[in-house]
């Protein structure tokens, strides 16, 4: 296994499971199952015992890899100096059972779908487009950005509101961009992070190859998962972009007062996507929007930026729902640390966050105290004529 | 026992239980050098005092061993089943449940880490501290307690389980009982006088007379200045009167002795120096520097004999120095060799034996070849030290790993020979330690053991005679 001669050496000391100050177990599949084993330091010893054949590839050794939301807390509170390693260990060790096909029935059908149907919804490729049907929004062609939305903005219904929250926006604020429509293929982030590196290969490359044919320079994503395989991955193939999430474009838009905006008088707490803040440390630019908007009260939760807590949708889970429901579900502890803060708006600045976020709202019966809203939607809100088939969509 | 399982999971939920080979080879272990014994049947994570109870009573029934486990990060084996059972981990149970801050005591539940009682005092008492330890964060308050733990109040105020304001614990039959003003009063300031201190049936026992599931711990004030000063010599036979002068002051924090071979330097440039670091703290510069002097004049003597002196501590590595727990220590032990492994035996001793350890670490280290690291720290003003043989060692490097057992079992023998008493003894210190008693103290404690646990499933096979 790559990485085998890295394995050994964790100490298992318990640093990974924490934030920076200590004041809390941040690691979503420990605070869920509340087993040593479901923290880094458990798989790396786990991993390790397999490697030595001292247990056996099972099914619940499967899902104790599957439970990872790769979601870095423990990349970045590690000690040690293999821990840029420690994601790409977890990754490595998922590869070897993809290998052998002992993966978890959900892990299983998730990469099926995107192998036969391209999308883990399984909704057919010309339906892709669908979500940005009467907003105006083009199909690309030489406009300067590609408007990418993936899976879930191109396919879940909360997505889809989000992508027309987003894309319209960006239209209207005077941005040239353009949508792959039925074109658009999965970027294949949570592919690759599942194991499947064959899969992603093939994903990264039909996309590169997509993107060169349609001359795309320029990409503004929805999601931060594209995001990182966009940034991280894609260039390691090949595929040189120049790669924006669409906060760093709105934040810009709304410093050079591209939106105008009346006051809105809210409180609103923001929650940090992993793959846009700990694996690629944007931190400033969600919430430098918030601020542009007069009136808007922004109060931070006490895990915040590089110690913030995971939705529980990251590695897949999203999809594969390794994690489970229950009041210790890493969606519903997030819930809680939102509503301590008194924000009555969450914010949100991921597809995946946003769904996973709102139905645990729903799970913990606090509809009427807080509600989670993506970023573009709050400044669509705060908009002096804001576009009206979007509020009435909401 | 299917059965069993079934009932385990009626009692934690689906999820928090486990019989699984993950489980079972995960939790039969920890990260130190003792020999695995008989894995866990079951591991389980119970969130409350209730659920505690009914899987002790289940236990009772079945006669199946316990063993509760805090952070796990004794080193010494105490968390591995010597004779299968159930592994009770106890980190669920994280709630702090109160401070008093007037009378400068915290309730905590049992799985209450030291970094998550250290960050909440941090957030919302900023003026009181805990006796934060030098083990990893989640090392909890109560396996700190029930191990005689230390920290960085220790050298003043004594050993974590000195601290302790209250208990409440389940006891190996089920029931579930409040130790100190707590059984007869809301406050929890006091875990014995002017009762009789029946806290002594449970700390130091390392979990074999019951399952803490509270602890009051008393808290102490936090100046808002902290610092840290070095002071180097090259002769260890001034080790304790320096120490027995810092002591005298009453300024000092915390005091660590440290030496080491060659570990993480190559040329060794620090073998054959001690290093006493000592922490000074005051709420206003004037303090700080008050206090600072009085440690500066205290050494008086040995810095004008050219015996050792102050050195200056780089900014770069004072941040480090003054975290807790200092996460270098791991960093830099652990991963010495690459290969995730560190381990040490820590008896209490008295301080002014300090030169006669300190040459015998060198001389045992260089007779198995191994680097070594010496961490002594004084407890109380003087009354005591800790002193850690401490040793880096590869997981994959077998012969290593022998040859660092065979060490420590040597230095444990000179330890005990010197008149020092075992510090979270492991099993076979645990033996030694039993040999060497008196035989009436013995027979008390096991009459203690038999009357408390008649059904002898408190982590057997630990304080047990054979």
């Amino acid at each position: 296994m790559e990485y085998e001669e890295i394995v050994h050496r964790c100490f298992r000391c318990g640093f990974c499971k924490f934030t920076e100050n200590y004041q809390d177990f941040n690691c979503p599949s420990y605070l869920k199952f509340g087993l040593d084993t479901y923290a880094a330091g458990g798989r790396m010893w786990l991993i390790n015992a397999w490697l030595k054949k001292e247990i056996k590839t099972s099914r619940h050794y499967a899902e104790i890899l599957y439970s990872c939301v790769t979601c870095g807390n423990c990349k970045e509170h590690c000690v040690f100096t293999f821990k840029e390693d420690l994601l790409n260990i977890f990754e490595a060790a998922k590869a070897e059972l993809v290998n052998t096909g002992l993966i978890p029935p959900s892990v299983r059908d998730y990469l099926n779908a995107i192998t036969k149907i391209g999308n883990p919804y399984k909704i057919v490729q010309n339906k892709r487009g669908k979500w940005a049907e009467g907003s105006g929004i083009q199909i690309f062609s030489d406009q300067e950005y590609l408007f990418y939305v993936g899976d879930v903005g191109s396919c879940e219904e909360r997505g889809e509101k989000m992508a027309r929250f987003v894309g319209t926006l960006l239209a209207e604020a005077g941005l040239s961009i353009g949508i792959m429509g039925n074109k658009e293929r999965s970027d294949g982030n949570d592919v690759k992070v599942l194991g499947e590196n064959g899969l992603f290969l093939k994903l990264a490359e039909d996309n590169i190859r997509n993107f060169r044919e349609n001359g795309v320079k320029k990409i503004i994503t929805l999601d931060p998962h594209a995001f990182n395989a966009f940034t991280k991955e894609y260039p390691k193939l090949g595929g040189n972009f120049e790669v924006w999430h669409y906060t760093q474009i709105l934040s810009t838009l709304m410093k050079d007062k591209k939106i105008s905006l009346s006051e809105y008088k809210v409180k609103v707490t923001y929650h940090d996507p992993c793959y846009l803040g700990r694996h690629n440390n944007v931190y400033n630019a969600p919430r430098e929007i918030l601020k542009c908007i007069p009136g808007l009260e922004l109060v931070e939760m006490n895990r915040n930026k590089k110690n913030a807590f995971c939705c529980g949708g990251g590695g897949g889970n999203f999809f594969t729902d390794i994690l489970g429901a229950g009041e210790e579900s890493p969606g519903r502890i997030r819930i809680r640390d939102a509503l301590d803060t008194g924000a009555e708006i969450l914010a949100v600045a991921c597809p995946i966050c946003s769904k996973m976020l709102d139905d645990a709202v729903k799970s913990e019966g606090l509809e009427e105290k807080i509600k989670v809203q993506d970023i573009a939607e709050i400044v669509n809100a705060a908009r002096r004529n804001p576009t009206q088939h979007l509020v009435e969509s909401v | 026992m299917i059965d069993f399982y079934k009932s385990l999971v009626e009692i934690v939920g689906e999820g928090h239980v486990s019989n699984q080979a993950e489980e079972l080879y995960f939790y039969a272990r920890d990260s130190g050098l003792m020999p695995i014994h008989k894995p866990p049947d079951y591991v389980v994570a119970p969130k409350t005092t209730q659920e505690v109870q009914k899987i002790v009573e289940l236990a009772n029934e079945k006669k199946i061993p316990l063993v509760p486990m805090g952070g796990g990060m004794s080193l010494a084996g105490l968390i591995n089943p010597l004779k299968g059972g159930i592994v009770i981990d106890m980190k669920r149970m994280r709630n702090i449940l109160g401070v008093n801050e007037k009378a400068r005591y915290v309730i905590v539940e049992g799985g209450v880490s030291q970094g998550a009682l250290g960050a909440y005092l941090e957030r919302n008492y900023p003026n009181l501290r805990h006796s934060a330890v030098e083990a990893p964060p989640a090392t909890t308050i109560a396996s700190s307690v029930v191990i005689h733990g230390q920290g960085r109040l220790t050298q003043q105020y004594g050993f974590t389980s000195d601290m302790v304001s209250g208990l409440e614990v389940v006891l190996p039959t089920g029931e579930i009982c409040r130790i100190g003003s707590c059984a007869m009063s809301p406050d929890w300031f006091s875990k014995g006088p002017t009762l009789p201190d029946l806290s002594g049936l449970f700390l130091g026992w390392l979990g074999t007379t019951g399952i803490i599931t509270k602890v009051g711990l008393k808290l102490y004030p936090k100046k808002k200045i902290r610092d840290v000063e070095m002071f180097v010599t090259d002769k260890a036979d001034l080790i304790p009167d320096i120490l027995f002068n810092l002591t005298h002051t009453e300024m000092v924090e915390d005091i660590l002795i440290g030496s080491q071979s060659g570990i993480h330097f190559d040329p060794p440039m620090f073998k054959g120096y001690h290093y006493v670091t000592l922490y000074i703290t005051g709420d206003t510069d004037d303090e700080l520097e008050f206090k600072r002097k009085m440690v500066w004049d205290s050494l008086k003597e040995f810095r004008e004999n050219k015996d050792g002196g102050f050195m200056w501590v780089l900014p770069m590595i004072k941040p480090g120095l003054l975290e807790a727990p200092q996460k270098w220590i791991t960093r830099t032990l652990a991963d010495d060799k690459k290969g995730g492994g560190f381990t040490y035996s820590g008896p209490i001793v008295l301080i002014e034996k300090y030169p006669l350890f300190a040459k015998r670490l060198e001389e045992v280290g260089d007779k198995h070849k191994l680097d070594y690291a010496g961490l002594a720290r004084v407890i109380g003003r003087g009354h005591a030290m800790m002193f850690g043989f401490g040793f880096p060692f590869n997981r994959v490097d077998s012969d290593l790993m022998d040859r660092v057992r065979k060490a420590l079992h040597e230095l444990i023998v000179f330890a005990f020979n010197q008149g020092g008493i075992p510090w979270k003894p492991n099993i076979e210190e645990q033996k030694m330690a039993m040999e060497r008693m008196d035989p009436n103290t013995l027979k008390i404690m096991m009459m203690i053991k038999k009357n408390l646990d008649p059904n002898g499933i408190m982590n057997p096979g630990n304080w047990e005679v054979e």
